[in-house]
């Protein structure tokens, strides 16, 4: 599938996001502590923009009245009903086998590559010098 | 009624009633047997069945003198030969749980256990029961559960929907370990303690109010036993609705388990949908069936219901729930009426098995 | 760089429905008690709010009983960009919800209104402020929205002058009344709200929340926000049954009743046992002369919002069969993080016509509209 270079890396700082479209899709990328991930801006529940979701740690219980709560920050909720998802692997925190997020690869690239190709920069005045992230649509 | 099968039915809910409270003071200590008479302490008949209202007890089932149900004849001749019951669960709504004083609740709780094993459970072999517990005090629940428990006619733990605090709640666990420990379902029956109004919105006017404020609090109490967590902590136990109309039960599980996906967080232990454990944990004692007698609603409501394993056959006796021998509903297929009256209460009550 | 980025509002934008819909259940509320409610509110109360604060019959006074789920129980996307509160901003509404979703009616229910205040009197003089605030703010600047006339519920007299008093107006498309109220809804203390809403020939909205003073189950108190929302269905089907048989219905025989924000899967069943409790009890309430199925059909609307999600979805289908299509009124519960998309909200296929009805026409007959 086609790469296509969406942003330079420090428009997205850690802890930080942005949405951008890509062939007619929102996608939103976030950066985990200098990781990329990638998810369609789209809830799977009834399509509230998951960019405008608030991030939230991970809470889980092996028993009631327990809260283990772990990976601050990498849990986005959905603005509107509230669904979890994770970050990393686009699932839901409900029912993760069955409701996940549609994510896309996101990977970053130098900037002598992405100007060699084979990477679709149609708007983009790209440097050596920077890093950019790249999608997979 | 040739839906019977031939090993015959399982009623998992009728109620003999307790005939007056002189007769439970042989079953009483002393001290207590002495003060209800001194103090004139009165019988514990309660307004979640006003004795004379026309819910409580069929015209045809109503004795010339003295309460309906509270005499083995009356039992035997009315709620077990007509519908070929091989076995029938016995609930016994007297007012226990609505008194102030533990414990004068917890004598009263011995007393009516007693009563019902000398009485009925000693007399007919068809006949199994709940065990009347004091909700007033858990540590006291959990006495007289122990006390019965050896005894394998007692094959459930009775509770009322509406106490004084949803029954979900951790002040309850020690009475569902006790539970779990011996093999037993919680059976959570239509009635009120009378701690709170009845409705969720105020003391009503009616009776008829009061009776409809049943279902809703079923629905409440499925709420709060998933959403504390109780199945997460006993997965072995189960939980019978007794006398709670049923038909609600998968619009409410449509709406727990759509809250419970953006809501989860809050309730992390509850880790697969509200819909998935209700099938596992409830079951739903089949009378009064809250559905007009129309063979393609009722199949509809059994596809909504996704799980022919969750109504156990009851007849609801003395309450005036259906005529004649009409028990069954409309459009009921033979394989789901066995389901119904035979392996479903298997499965639930394992000291049937 | 210039690269396509998508600017608010928000996603829904693109999906959105293209037919016209009225929404039943919108929540506005103030920028600023000082710029928008002071203006119609006495000093006497001004000052006696900023001592005293909102007392209602629980216990703090500015949080609810059960915190929320999300601050504000709004959507994380409602916040205006001026910084106002969800609901607050009439040009943000417009922008994201009523141009978007093509909102042709939408009916306004302001929430904090003074209703089931401890302070009676309190509570009458804040809900006339709120009428004349709506009218103010919102529906003299925006034709598309109609405001509710707000009560002091508890006070059944009160109330009544205050309905006739608006009695009229176009501005207004309802009355509003809460869930939780001290006494179940069927009761003759609130009867002369009845007899006026008549009167003045307006529906009563009867929306989810309040506190009435009891707990919120007839067993005690739940220890979740989940468990208290998910009993909104439960009061709102207690409140009902106390309309049909304290026999409200046959008293005031123009009346109509909507039931907001409380979900509606639930009424077949609750039909169906209140008329077999008829049935069976005819002889306690002689003054209901009709099933309780036939004066919930003729008088009783619900908004859909919260839409339950059956799975397979097409169950929905039976059991909106055993409603009616007509008695059903979309909403969206704007800003509210429970929010149904009018796009997206009802999970099954239905023909043009229901579907116009269930998204517009029935609102537009409803409040006579049309």
């Amino acid at each position: 599938m086609p790469k296509y270079v969406v942003a330079p890396v420090e428009d997205i700082p850690p802890g930080g996001r942005k949405l951008v479209e890509v062939r007619g899709r929102p996608i939103v990328i976030f950066n985990l502590d200098g990781e990329f991930f990638g998810m369609l801006d789209r809830c799977p529940h009834q399509g509230g923009s998951l960019c405008e979701g608030h991030l939230v740690g991970l809470v889980e219980a092996s028993q009631p009245g327990e809260y283990k709560f772990s990976r601050q920050n990498e849990i986005v909720r959905c603005p509107w009903h509230g669904w979890e998802f994770d970050i990393r692997t686009g699932q839901s925190m409900c029912e993760p086998d069955r409701i996940k997020a549609t994510q896309y690869d996101v990977d970053v690239a130098p900037g002598d590559a992405v100007s060699e190709g084979p990477y679709v920069a149609e708007t983009f005045d790209v440097t050596i010098e920077e890093k950019y992230v790249v999608v997979e649509v | 009624m040739n839906a019977i099968p031939s090993s015959g039915a399982i009623d998992c809910d009728i109620h003999p009633s307790v005939p007056s409270i002189d007769a439970l003071l042989p079953y009483m200590a002393d001290h207590w047997r002495d003060t209800i008479v001194q103090r004139g302490v009165h019988e514990l008949e309660t307004i979640a069945y006003p004795k004379n209202a026309p819910l409580t007890a069929r015209p045809d089932w109503r004795p010339e003198k003295g309460l309906p149900a509270s005499t083995l004849a009356a039992v035997q001749s009315q709620a077990l030969d007509p519908f070929a019951t091989s076995i029938a669960i016995c609930n016994c709504l007297y007012g226990v749980q609505l008194l102030m004083s533990e414990d004068m609740a917890a004598a009263f709780a011995n007393a009516v256990n007693s009563w019902m094993a000398t009485e009925f459970l000693d007399r007919d072999p068809r006949l199994r029961a709940s065990i009347v517990i004091p909700t007033q005090n858990v540590e006291m629940a959990v006495a007289e559960i122990e006390r019965w428990a050896d005894d394998k006619r007692f094959v459930s733990v009775l509770m009322l929907v509406m106490d004084e605090n949803p029954l979900g709640r951790r002040l309850y666990w020690p009475i569902y370990a006790a539970a779990a420990k011996h093999g037993m379902p919680i059976c959570v029956h239509a009635g009120s303690a009378y701690k709170h109004p009845v409705t969720s919105v105020g003391w009503p006017s009616y009776y008829s109010e009061d009776y409809a404020a049943q279902s809703p609090a079923f629905h409440n109490m499925v709420s709060s036993f998933i959403c504390e967590g109780v199945f997460a902590k006993y997965p072995d136990l189960k939980v019978v609705l007794a006398e709670s109309g049923f038909t609600w039960l998968p619009a409410h599980l449509w709406r727990l388990t759509k809250f419970w996906r953006g809501l989860r967080a809050e309730i992390p232990w509850v880790d697969r949908t509200p819909t998935e454990i209700a099938r596992d944990h409830f079951r739903l004692t089949l009378q009064p069936v809250d559905a007009p007698p129309d063979a393609k609603a009722f199949e509809t409501l059994m596809e909504h219901m996704g799980s022919d394993e969750m109504l156990l056959f009851s007849t609801d006796y003395p309450h005036h729930q259906f005529d004649g021998d009409a028990v069954l509903p409309v459009g009921l297929s033979p394989e789901l009426a066995r389901k119904i009256m035979v392996d479903n209460p298997k499965n639930t009550y394992p000291r049937l098995q | 760089m210039n690269i396509q980025v998508l600017n608010r509002p928000s996603d829904s934008a693109k999906n959105k429905a293209k037919m016209a819909i009225a929404d039943c259940d919108i929540h506005p509320s103030p920028k600023s008690m000082e710029i928008e409610i002071y203006p119609f509110l006495e000093k006497r109360w001004q000052d006696y709010l900023e001592s005293y604060g909102f007392i209602y019959r629980q216990g703090f006074p500015n949080g609810p009983a059960f915190p929320k789920g999300q601050p504000d129980a709004a959507r994380r996307d409602s916040y205006p960009p001026n910084g106002a509160k969800p609901g607050a901003d009439l040009d943000f509404m417009r922008a994201q919800h009523l141009d978007p979703n093509n909102v042709q009616l939408g009916i306004l229910n302001p929430l904090k209104s003074g209703q089931g205040l401890q302070n009676g009197d309190f509570a009458g003089a804040y809900c006339r402020a709120v009428n004349h605030w709506q009218i103010a703010e919102w529906t003299s600047k925006e034709p598309r929205l109609k405001a509710s006339v707000m009560v002091p519920f508890e006070d059944g007299v009160t109330s009544a002058k205050e309905i006739d008093h608006w009695a009229g107006d176009p501005n207004f498309a309802q009355v509003l009344l809460l869930s939780r109220t001290a006494e179940p809804l069927g009761q003759r203390k609130y009867w002369p709200i009845y007899e006026a809403a008549c009167r003045a020939n307006l529906p009563v909205g009867i929306h989810a929340f309040g506190y009435g003073g009891t707990p919120v189950t007839g067993g005690g108190w739940p220890s979740f926000y989940i468990e208290e929302m998910v009993g909104h269905a439960e009061n709102t089907q207690s409140l009902l049954a106390s309309m049909v048989f304290e026999g409200v219905f046959e008293r005031f025989p123009t009346l109509k009743v909507i039931l907001i924000e409380a979900g509606f899967a639930w009424l077949p069943a609750l039909k169906w046992r209140l008329d077999k409790i008829w049935e069976r009890n005819r002889a306690e309430i002689p003054h209901v002369t009709r099933p309780p199925s036939e004066l919930i059909r003729e008088h009783v609307w619900l908004t859909t919002q919260p839409m339950e999600e059956p799975e397979p979805k097409e169950q929905l289908l039976d059991t909106i069969g055993w409603i009616g299509w007509d008695k059903l009124l979309f909403a969206t519960d704007y800003p509210h993080w429970d929010f149904d998309d009018p796009a997206r909200a009802l999970p099954v296929k239905i023909d043009k016509a229901t579907k116009e009805d269930f998204f517009l026409n029935n609102a537009l007959d409803l409040f006579g509209l049309r």
